[in-house]
């Protein structure tokens, strides 16, 4: 049996200006375990910009992360209200976030090109007004 | 570079992390978009910013950066510094415009960070 290890988060969805806890303190998680640099930065970048996201678009969410033998696996899920055009969201500078979003910094259109960038594999299940999950995994 | 130059050249103030200015840091980005920012690899660089909130500290851990330097003299609140000092990361005020700041920075020798695509080496 593989071992493993889960983290799980309640993302809130509220408040733009905690978004990223999750993110920040797996990746505190992760340099205590002694992962690569690297590794380390790859994983908390994709899951930043997903907790990002979810905040923006879905009112929040839970975030799993489950470290394996071989690699780790980030699972976003959300109640929002759905990606309508999967390849349209996946282009660099395609956004749909309101514009107090783009002065705070985020809305570039980057969030989900950057996930897929530094992950190894992005799956993306999405239902219209149900929810999106999202899960990327990088190889260890 | 260290970080101590990097005051001296712009005639910066130290908001946070004094004991780290010996730090060397190896590239700078300048940008107010933060996913442009996680867009690209850079190690141990410096950003530019005129952008004040909490993301601006959450986007440079998450790319190891250990410098922020914001421009056109604006200064952060509370919750930002504190966010800074405890995840070591120096923050910088300068009356520069990112233009100005980032060319000083760029001729005295600190290259671009943003060259260099994540994951394609």
């Amino acid at each position: 049996m593989d071992e493993q290890l889960i983290f799980r988060y309640e993302i809130d969805g509220s408040n733009f200006t905690s978004a990223g806890e999750a993110s920040v303190s797996v990746k505190k998680k992760l340099r205590q375990l002694g992962f690569a640099p690297e590794i380390i930065r790859r994983v908390s970048i994709a899951m930043y910009e997903g907790e990002i996201n979810m905040v923006i678009h879905a009112h929040g969410g839970k975030a799993e992360v489950v470290v394996k033998n071989d690699r780790i696996e980030i699972i976003l899920d959300d109640h929002g209200p759905g990606i309508p055009n999967i390849d349209l969201a996946m282009q660099e500078g395609f956004s749909t976030a309101p514009d107090n979003i783009r002065s705070l910094g985020f809305g570039a259109g980057m969030g989900l090109p950057n996930m897929k960038r530094y992950t190894d594999t992005m799956a993306i299940q999405t239902e219209l007004g149900v929810g999106t999950r999202i899960t990327m995994t990088v190889n260890i | 570079m260290k970080i101590k130059e990097i005051v001296r050249l712009l005639e910066a103030d130290v908001l946070t992390c004094e004991n780290l200015l010996d730090s060397d840091v190896y590239s700078a980005c300048g940008s107010d978009m933060m996913s442009d920012v996680l867009a690209f690899v850079k190690d141990q660089g410096v950003l530019l910013t005129g952008l004040l909130n909490q993301q601006v500290v959450r986007t440079a851990e998450m790319m190891d950066m250990r410098c922020i330097v914001f421009v056109r003299n604006k200064r952060p609140g509370q919750e930002v510094l504190s966010l800074a000092e405890e995840n070591g990361i120096v923050l910088l005020a300068t009356a520069e415009r990112m233009y100005e700041a980032c060319g000083r920075l760029y001729t005295a020798g600190l290259i671009g960070g943003c060259t260099k695509p994540a994951n394609t080496d």
